[in-house]
């Protein structure tokens, strides 16, 4: 079974590959998209249903042992997380075929969008830290051209920030890397997780610092979040979709794989992340009240909701961190959803200004039952995921004792509510106030394609899916977190299977 | 030999730093590949001394240099080209449309913060009055 994990980066990139022959026949295209994407699915859902039974999966990369070859593995983490991105991956390539705007312009869309899936799913099961960096690599340079598709002035001009501050960090972690090489003589995380509590404590707290810098810019997290609702806003429908359902997650993935998996248990910055935690998560949602934008609006949200999945990771509690693999899991479902909605209102209406746009739930019911669902997800009303998920979290921060910041969750929450009944109101309240908006609405034409509402439909349905099926992914976030706070599995995984092979 | 290497890469991320603080994206680039060239030196670097080429059976492997960080910045050399060609076709296309290189304000985030400007001249303004019409009685 170990020989499934490698087949979620190898397919979207030989996909990738033949629909770069392809470039002419845009349904040949299409076909290997879809067929690379669920293979994925597929291989995510069986690498899940294995990992649950039988523990970490590990295989070393072309059969070379642990110091020489690259290890990928695969925990109850990468798995679900494997098996929410895929997921998402799919029905946002379903939206973006119905929306058709940059995949019918561009030859290059599919190809580069199977680059951006396999750099995500490589960057979840990779083993090793210098992995990790090229899996990053693939998956912005994807990004970067994504963002940049249509060439449009303000793409170029925020793709020049995001792109300068992603190399930026970049440049940060090959650094780390060149560091943490010369002080233990391996990028190895497991290797690294045993080597380093040989290293004086004033090293270790350089390399840990410095690496929750480096994907704290990923991440978005307080204070270096600024490109992200400059940036994402402008790229092509549906990809803002997936840059703020899965990017942003990669990062927090990062910070809680590298703390909970290569530093010992005194040098993880719980204090330190619990502040950042409560500063985005406050900051992030004044920033989403402040905007007219829908897609704006969504982006600081983003910023927000990263706040809650810090605070569980900052708790290093059992709880806590079972409260962040359930938000990861609940926020990527709603907020690609809310981001193919905003896609949707921006279609039908030609304009994604709260200002200009209103009175949706009369000419366009079901855009805003869709939605309804998860706004109210996100903004945690039972009995939403969000509830679940935020419960979870303020249920572990008061037994950890970290009431200040429980109160910042819950004075966040409560501003997300506030956001999301000011773009209820703005866009599906009230009459459109721009005129081209109103032309725009009289005319049947702009209705917007089925496949964009159905993709909508199946990621609100995956999100709806986590209130009725809420108590087994909860164990399976605890059985997560218990294994996360456990690093001693992962050496005896690693190294165990090579002394067999 | 390694302190030249740990000075020269100093002096790359120094300079590299102080061209991607300016505001064109040539400069911000020359900076970029600065610091990229910085980082890839203390990868290289962080292999320790260089000795003999790695290849087994040609010499005692004592000597031998320490091929992974080589490999490792090789990698990132590549990588650190490929955006950089990236970032230099994206200044083209800016230079295309903008007749400039400049990187931009947010407009939408300069909207907001004159939005917010306006309302509080207004504000003032109005108080202003207020005082005025109270001196006035």
């Amino acid at each position: 079974m170990t020989d499934l994990i490698p087949l979620v980066v190898i397919v979207p990139l030989l996909a990738a590959a033949l629909c770069v022959i392809a470039a002419r026949h845009r349904r040949v295209q299409r076909v290997l998209s879809l067929v690379a994407l669920t293979s994925n699915v597929v291989t995510a859902i069986i690498l899940l249903i294995e990992v649950d039974e039988e523990g970490i999966l590990v295989t070393q990369a072309g059969g070379w042992r642990v110091p020489i070859g690259i290890t990928l593995m695969v925990d109850r983490l990468s798995a679900v997380m494997l098996v929410v991105s895929s997921l998402m991956l799919i029905s946002v390539m379903v939206y973006a075929i119905g929306l058709g705007d940059e995949e019918r312009r561009f030859a290059a869309f599919h190809p580069i969008y199977l680059a951006l899936a396999a750099g995500v799913s490589a960057s979840f099961i990779t083993g090793d830290l210098f992995n990790l960096f090229v899996a990053f690599e693939v998956m912005l340079v994807a990004s970067y051209v994504l963002l940049t598709l249509g060439g449009r002035r303000e793409q170029v001009r925020s793709g020049m920030t995001y792109v300068i501050i992603s190399l930026i960090a970049s440049t940060f972690f090959v650094t780390a890397l060149a560091l943490l090489y010369a002080a233990t003589g391996t990028v190895n995380m497991v290797q690294l997780a045993e080597r380093m509590p040989e290293l004086e404590a004033g090293v270790r707290l350089g390399f840990s610092l410095l690496l929750v810098v480096v994907f704290g810019i990923k991440a978005g997290v307080f204070p270096l979040f600024f490109w992200l609702p400059d940036s994402y806003p402008t790229a092509p429908g549906a990809i803002t979709a997936v840059f703020a359902g899965l990017l942003t997650k990669v990062g927090v993935y990062a910070i809680i794989r590298s703390q909970t998996l290569l530093f010992p248990p005194d040098d993880r910055q719980g204090t330190l992340l619990l502040v950042v935690a409560a500063l985005t998560m406050i900051i992030g949602v004044f920033g989403a009240l402040s905007q007219d934008d829908l897609r704006r609006i969504l982006s600081f949200h983003v910023i927000s909701q990263i706040g809650y999945m810090i605070f569980g990771l900052a708790m290093f509690t059992l709880a806590g961190i079972a409260g962040a693999v359930f938000y990861v899991v609940h926020h990527i479902a709603v907020k690609t959803s809310l981001f193919l909605v905003a896609g949707m209102v921006e279609f039908r209406t030609g304009s994604g200004r709260l200002s200009h746009v209103g009175g949706l739930v009369r000419s366009a019911p079901v855009v805003a039952i869709l939605f309804a669902f998860p706004a109210l997800s996100l903004a945690g009303l039972p009995p939403f995921s969000g509830f679940i998920a935020k419960f979870a979290l303020v249920d572990a921060g008061l037994d950890k004792g970290v009431y200040l910041v429980v109160v910042a969750s819950l004075l966040a929450s409560l501003l997300t509510v506030m956001s999301m009944a000011k773009i209820w109101l703005g866009v599906f309240w009230g009459d459109p106030e721009d005129a081209r908006v109103v032309r725009r609405l009289r005319d049947p034409s702009s209705r917007s394609p089925y496949l964009m509402g159905i993709a909508t439909a199946v990621v609100v349905s995956i999100s709806l899916a986590l209130i009725v099926f809420a108590d087994p992914v909860y164990k399976f976030a605890e059985r997560a977190a218990e294994e996360l706070l456990e690093p001693g599995r992962y050496v005896e995984a690693v190294l165990g299977a090579d002394d067999g092979s | 030999m390694t302190v030249l290497f740990a000075f020269a890469a100093a002096l790359l991320f120094a300079t590299g730093t102080w061209m991607l603080l300016q505001r064109r994206l040539s400069r911000i680039l020359i900076g970029v590949g600065l610091v990229g060239h910085g980082s890839n030196l203390l990868l290289l670097t962080s292999g320790g001394p260089g000795g003999s080429a790695p290849i087994i059976d040609t010499g005692d492997p004592a000597d031998f240099s320490d091929p992974l960080p080589q490999a490792l910045a090789l990698t990132s050399i590549v990588i650190t080209f490929g955006v950089t060609a990236f970032l230099l076709a994206l200044g083209y296309r800016s230079w295309r449309i903008t007749r400039d290189d400049l990187v931009e304000n947010d407009v939408e985030d300069r909207l907001i913060a004159r939005d917010r400007d306006e309302l509080l001249e207004e504000t003032l303004l109005a108080e202003q009055e207020q005082r005025d019409e109270e001196g006035l009685e």
